[in-house]
């Protein structure tokens, strides 16, 4: 609107002054001022929003994790967040970004973005028509980094850190790009807005980032196996306060995450923000309630691990859905996440040690089911019809059918992230051994993998 | 000379330490330290997992005085650490045979 009331003056003023052939000039001239106004305000959205994702990695997740376990692994906990912020980046430079997003097959991308080839500060406007390329490329970076890093949670404590380096690389090619380039990538098969043969509707990743890395986790502590005295012996978070700066900085970061994916600084990224914050606050409500009647007591952890799930959960809806539907999101994935991993896991006895698969896998696929539910036009009319009406998206909309596409791209992702995880996970024990000696696993992982300690308190 | 061991509730400390000041003992080694006598511990449940905790921080007060104040320190600590519930620890005497001041080589009672 800012842009209409300066128009209309000037031409007024300019069609006294000059010829017809002038004013073209000038209109041209404005058309072009005002694209670039839009580019300057959704680039700065955008390389704000980069910014917060990395912030959910590092320092968020790292600290979250690391204060879980226990102090002799600390930092080697955080190190299997941090240096995701270095494989993952080269990686991506190298080859990922080119197969998650240059045009391919519908299940991976070519080779056409390798070492980042053609990919400058020209939009490329199939994906973000208002943003430089580059941008977009970073924004979505920051996203390979922090999936990978969720999978920590399972395999926390007692892997070898050279098994971890490959067993990530090898994720990243097998499970990571392929599943970002099916739903986001052009011509990916499940991606709604670019010619997808199935549409769905994944807003931020709960299909690529949070359900692949969740059930990846589950697999990875089933193949590892219980970490050494689980359950015989106690196994307490070492420091929750720093769990809890974590988890709110995760919040925090998980605005550029949700309300980023709108890719630009307009009404889009605003729902999606509303979505995002309402989702986290009922969740943790919802885990702390549950909390307080099963064991007498609401907890701190409790709350933060109730927003991380709510937070997971509204990320496929959060630019599909209302504001009360986000709250009802919220609150189931709360209260449901919080029964898997207190009592589901605890009566199955799977060491999923910061409760990856029962946050993210569980969160991400209720929250991807639920979009296929609550997912209206009145927020997001990314689609329309030839005549340019949008189309119904979701069961409140009209479209039932959408829950059956949406639970087809939640079994592609799980089916994807459990075999893609377990062949990662088989070459990186066959090459390296996946498991830390029993001795180095007494030792913890800060001493025996990086040489240092976390907590020098007479030094 | 007799070394007295108290092991105190630590929001004791500062009562006991005061009331041994009072009755002229400002010698003391203090350590924080961890454990139970027939005490129980309490539960803490940390995503519905359940830990017993048995292992309470305690502090515990070393000094070394003439055997003839004995009786008169056991009590004074004693008195002022009671709060009358399971857990508010308890005082042991050993005796010592000999002390030394490292700064001037003082032996016996002189060098306490």
């Amino acid at each position: 609107m800012k842009f209409l009331i300066p128009m209309s003056l000037f031409t007024a003023g300019l069609a006294m002054a000059d010829g017809p052939a002038s004013v073209d000039e000038k209109i041209a001239a404005l058309d072009s001022a005002v694209k670039s106004a839009q580019m300057s305000g959704d680039n700065a959205w955008m390389l704000v929003s980069c910014a917060l994702v990395l912030l959910m990695t590092g320092p968020g997740l790292a600290l979250f994790y690391g204060g879980l376990v226990r102090k002799k692994n600390v930092l080697g906990t955080m190190m299997h967040s941090f240096i995701l912020m270095v494989l993952a980046t080269v990686l991506w430079a190298v080859v990922g970004y080119s197969l998650a997003f240059s045009e391919g097959s519908s299940v991976v991308g070519g080779l056409k973005y390798a070492f980042l080839n053609g990919v400058g500060t020209d939009p490329n406007a199939d994906y973000a028509a208002t943003i430089p390329h580059q941008t977009f490329m970073m924004f979505q970076l920051m996203f390979a980094i922090i999936t990978p890093a969720l999978i920590a949670g399972a395999y926390a404590e007692r892997i070898k850190f050279s098994a971890m380096l490959l067993y990530t690389t090898l994720w990243m090619l097998i499970v990571y790009y392929p599943m970002a380039h099916m739903v986001w990538g052009k011509g990916g098969l499940l991606n709604a807005f670019l010619g997808g043969k199935i549409p769905c509707f994944d807003f931020a990743g709960g299909t690529v980032v949070h359900i692949t890395s969740g059930v990846s986790a589950l697999v990875a502590a089933l193949y590892l196996k219980p970490r050494s005295g689980y359950l015989q012996e106690p196994m307490r978070p070492h420091n929750l306060v720093i769990s809890f700066i974590g988890a709110c900085l995760l919040w925090v970061g998980w605005f550029g995450f949700n309300a980023g994916s709108a890719l630009g600084a307009g009404g889009l990224a605003t729902s999606a923000f509303v979505a995002t914050h309402f989702a986290a606050a009922t969740a943790a409500a919802g885990w702390m309630l549950a909390e307080w009647l099963k064991s007498g007591k609401p907890s701190v952890l409790g709350g933060i691990s109730g927003a991380v799930a709510g937070l997971v959960a509204i990320t496929p809806g959060s630019g599909f859905v209302q504001p009360m539907p986000a709250l009802l999101i919220g609150f189931v994935a709360g209260v449901v996440c919080y029964f898997m991993v207190a009592i589901v896991k605890m009566k199955l006895g799977y060491d999923d040690s910061l409760d990856a698969f029962g946050v993210h896998g569980v969160g991400g696929t209720l929250g991807a089911l639920l979009t296929g539910v609550f997912a209206t036009n009145l927020i997001n009319n990314g689609l329309k019809d030839p005549s340019g009406k949008p189309l119904p998206l979701g069961l409140v909309d009209g479209n039932a059918a959408q829950i059956a596409n949406q639970a087809i791209g939640v079994g592609i992702a799980i089916v994807l992230g459990a075999v893609g995880s377990f062949v990662c996970l088989k070459i990186a024990d066959l090459v390296c051994g996946l498991r830390a000696s029993a001795e180095h696993e007494t030792e913890g992982l800060d001493l025996s993998m990086h040489g240092e300690e976390g907590y020098n308190l007479e030094a | 000379m007799k070394k007295i061991e108290a092991i105190v509730q630590p929001f004791k400390l500062e009562d006991v330490k005061e009331a041994l000041k009072g009755i002229g003992v400002d010698g003391m080694t203090i350590t924080e330290v961890r454990g139970h006598g027939r005490q129980k511990g309490h539960k803490e449940v940390y995503r519905g997992q359940e830990y017993q905790v048995d292992l309470l921080p305690k502090v515990k007060l070393e000094m070394i005085v003439p055997s003839d104040r004995v009786d008169e320190i056991i009590k004074t600590i004693s008195s002022a650490a009671r709060s009358g519930k399971i857990g508010d620890g308890k005082i042991f005497v050993l005796p010592v045979e000999e002390a030394i001041r490292i700064r001037n080589d003082d032996r016996g009672e002189t060098a306490l």
